[in-house]
């Protein structure tokens, strides 16, 4: 038994497998598509996983730390350590500002991290190079999407920080890198302003007589000095002990300090169902367009081909085939076109996109088979247009032309 | 012959679909999360570590003195300049008297009249004393009555009591003259001891109030720095330890220094414990009060014990620990970790061993199932 259309895909198989290419591209950016999708619901859980934390204590009815902004005293951890059930605690802040290194700059999300032991809330959980930080100032470990290397010299606000160690996919939601600094400089840099704003704020305390009183010496250097400190921080980061579960831990947080706390899930879900829903969206629309792109691309190019050999299909139907020979010729073709755009695609998507696409695409072999399924299904349909001509096709045509 | 286009052509397209399948397999299998991690591997040593505390701080004069009026007042001149070096007991300048000088003529006025009265009143008591004793004498020989003896008596206590009033009135004026005259002298400024002139707060035509720094002195000597180290480093630190001094103007330049003192109060509120760290040589030239300095403390090294550097510390399910490579194939191994340095090594109490083998750097999150794959470096790392 020889088959039809292996013979005919033989025929003229250079055109077959370049326009397969063809659609092997566009499969590509589909498949990618998905991935970026991924890559961002990943991104939004390593954020998570990377805080080490099993709850997180907000700003009382705000979305903190990372879908909105959250500020709580940076002493009330000491109460939170003291409920019961809490194993460790840590004060952490987040700000996405520029990061100068020399000439260049890089948006990156400042995360100051309580400096401690091994183990802390908000350490990055693993690194790429380096160490981790030991001192309380003026050391950073970034992220290697931030471009910076072991050694560098990073200026943050006024002051300037050696990269100790480097981490790799700690990004924000944003898809910015991270770069960790000690908890005390975070907290001066959020608040810091640049040296012409705290001298004309030093001036303008000093020209109200409210505070620059001459018979209360001092009265000037006490209010600066008040207005040179932040005592803030974003979110506390807890871990529970043994034993306890984070809900309940989080409810009598709730009930006794009267503030906001959420747990894993909870966070997963503002950050994946609030924070990147809008990208979602926009990539599911695109998903769809590309589908039906692909979909068009593979019934025209299928029709193509059959009107091509219409006369063959002609001389075919003149000898007497069955029509399930002709759908099956037709069908298979457009499989096999499908086939190889599916594997050109899913090459091109791992080994040409992902790795330059400026944010993390995470290509889940699931999707793949989904993808495949996909194709699969949208060249059967799309062979429909072409079965329709082809069995349309007057026998007599073959000695007519 | 008749077959060999039809062989040739399936040739090629073979040589076509076998590299794209071979590479889909490939692309399939050692990419995303089915490909191995690569993780760098060391090899536990047991090493001596020295732990070294990390502060910051600001330079600071042990010795400030601030000094100004104890009365308020203008200032009427003021010869130092911030930058002067001054002597101990130096007139730096002066408050107006306003109406001091003149007080202190009308009180030599008034002490030359206590004078002058102190010297009526001696008069009087001489005279009335010699009258006294001549009515006595001529009481005697009943040459004048009674009455007139005892009024010549009487005046003469009179006369007495009114000298010592007189006396009394001369030695008030007199005290009152320099009461006035040290006021006078305490509105000039004089330097307590030889110093620097740190800060010259007011200029001559300014009120200042009572208590008011005119002048601040420091003494250059004295310099210091007032380090903070976080509670949470503060181990171990104490007074005659070692230290490096890094002025942030000098950045790179370390300087020889050692811990002073601890403060016994720490800063509730910033959870830091304080301490006063001096140079062993003061740089030259002085560094302003008030800059910024780095200071790490060096604490003496500890006995050899087993190390991992901090970046093989993971913790999964709240326990710390590390992965272990045994023969190939990734175990938690929790660990209870001692004192670190500031280069990142931390010693091992109990967990693992010297020769053991464990991951450092990964480039992903392990787990207990994962392939790994040991690499000299993680890919992507510039150096």
């Amino acid at each position: 038994m020889i088959s039809l259309a292996g013979r005919d895909i033989m025929h003229s198989w250079g055109k077959f497998v370049f326009t397969g290419v063809g659609l092997g591209l566009l499969i590509g950016v589909t498949l990618s598509m998905a991935g970026i999708y991924r890559g961002m619901v990943d991104d939004a859980k390593v954020l998570l996983d990377n805080s080490g934390a099993q709850l997180w204590v907000v700003q009382k009815d705000t979305l903190g730390p990372y879908a909105e902004s959250s500020s709580i005293h940076d002493d009330v951890w000491r109460s939170i350590r003291a409920m019961p059930g809490v194993a460790r605690v840590a004060n952490i802040t987040y700000l996405t500002m520029q990061v100068r290194q020399g000439e260049r700059d890089v948006r990156a999300m400042v995360t100051g991290v309580t400096t401690g032991e091994p183990g802390t809330p908000g350490w990055p959980t693993y690194l790429v190079a380096g160490r981790q930080i030991t001192r309380g100032h003026y050391e950073a470990v970034a992220d290697i999407a931030s471009g910076f290397k072991l050694g560098d010299h990073l200026r943050i606000r006024r002051n300037q920080y050696t990269v100790v160690g480097l981490t790799r996919r700690m990004v924000s939601s944003g898809g910015d890198p991270m770069v960790f600094i000690p908890l005390k400089d975070a907290q001066e840099a959020q608040f810091l302003k640049d040296n012409d704003a705290i001298r004309q704020q030093r001036r303008r305390t000093a020209e109200n007589p409210a505070f620059n009183r001459p018979e209360v010496p001092g009265l000037l250097d006490a209010v600066i000095a008040s207005q040179s400190v932040n005592p803030y921080v974003n979110a506390v980061l807890v871990q529970i002990e043994a034993g306890h579960t984070p809900e309940a831990v989080a409810e009598s947080i709730r009930r006794w300090k009267r503030l906001t706390v959420y747990t894993r899930s909870q966070m997963e879900e503002i950050l994946v169902g609030k924070l990147i829903a809008t990208s979602a969206r926009q990539i599911a629309m695109f998903l769809v367009i590309l589908s039906l792109v692909s979909s068009a691309i593979v019934a025209f190019i299928i029709y193509t081909l059959t009107l091509g050999k219409i006369r063959e299909i002609a001389v075919l139907k003149l000898i007497g085939t069955r029509n399930r020979t002709i759908v099956g010729l037709i069908m298979q073709q457009s499989i096999a076109l499908g086939l190889i755009g599916f594997v050109v695609g899913k090459i091109t998507a791992t080994l040409l996109m992902a790795p330059i696409f400026p944010k993390y695409v995470l290509l889940e072999p699931l999707d793949s088979i989904i993808g495949f399924a996909a194709v699969v299904v949208i060249c059967v349909l799309s062979s429909i247009i072409a079965i329709r001509a082809a069995l349309k096709v007057d026998p007599a045509e073959a000695i007519g032309g | 012959m008749k077959n060999f286009p039809v062989q040739r052509r399936t040739l090629v397209l073979l040589a076509v679909l076998v590299p794209l399948l071979v590479l889909f397999v490939y692309v399939a299998l050692r990419s995303g999360p089915l490909a191995p991690i690569p993780v760098t591997v060391v090899t536990i040593e047991e090493r001596a570590i020295a732990p070294g505390l990390f502060g910051i701080g600001s330079v600071e004069s042990r010795y400030t003195y601030r000094i100004g009026p104890t009365f308020a007042g203008r200032v009427k001149r003021l010869d130092v300049q911030v930058g002067d070096l001054v002597k101990g007991g130096q007139l730096l300048g002066e408050m107006a008297p306003v109406d001091l000088d003149e007080r202190i003529r009308a009180q030599e006025a008034a002490h030359k009249r206590a004078e002058a009265q102190l010297g009526e009143a001696l008069e009087r008591q001489t005279y009335a004393r010699t009258q006294a004793r001549r009515y006595e004498q001529l009481l005697a020989v009943h040459s004048v009555s009674e009455e007139i003896a005892a009024t010549k008596k009487h005046e003469l206590r009179v006369a007495e009591a009114g000298l010592a009033a007189a006396q009394e009135e001369l030695l008030r004026v007199r005290a009152e003259r320099q009461a006035l005259v040290a006021q006078r002298s305490n509105l000039d400024l004089v330097a307590p001891v030889d110093g620097l002139v740190a800060a010259r707060n007011a200029d001559p035509g300014t009120t200042v109030v009572a208590g008011q720094a005119v002048v601040e002195l420091i003494d250059p000597n004295s310099l210091w720095v007032n380090v903070h180290f976080d509670q949470l480093h503060a181990r171990g630190l104490k007074v005659d330890l070692p230290a490096q001094i890094v002025l942030r103007s000098q950045a790179g330049e370390m300087r020889a220094g050692r811990v002073l003192r601890v403060e016994p109060m720490a800063d509730a509120v910033t959870e830091e414990t304080l301490a006063k760290v001096v140079f062993e040589q003061l740089p030259e030239p002085l560094p302003p009060v008030g800059e910024l300095a780095e200071v790490t403390v060096l604490l003496p090294p500890l006995p050899a014990a087993p190390v991992v550097p901090n970046a093989a510390i993971r913790q999964i399910n709240g326990s710390l620990g590390v992965w272990q490579v045994i023969n190939g194939d990734l175990r938690f191994t929790p660990v209870s970790l001692g004192r670190g340095d500031l280069e990142g090594y931390v010693q091992v109490r109990e967990g693992i061993k010297a020769g053991d083998r464990v991951v450092v750097y990964s480039a992903n999150t392990l787990n207990r199932r994962s392939r790994i794959e040991v690499v000299d470096h993680i890919p992507g790392v510039r150096r």
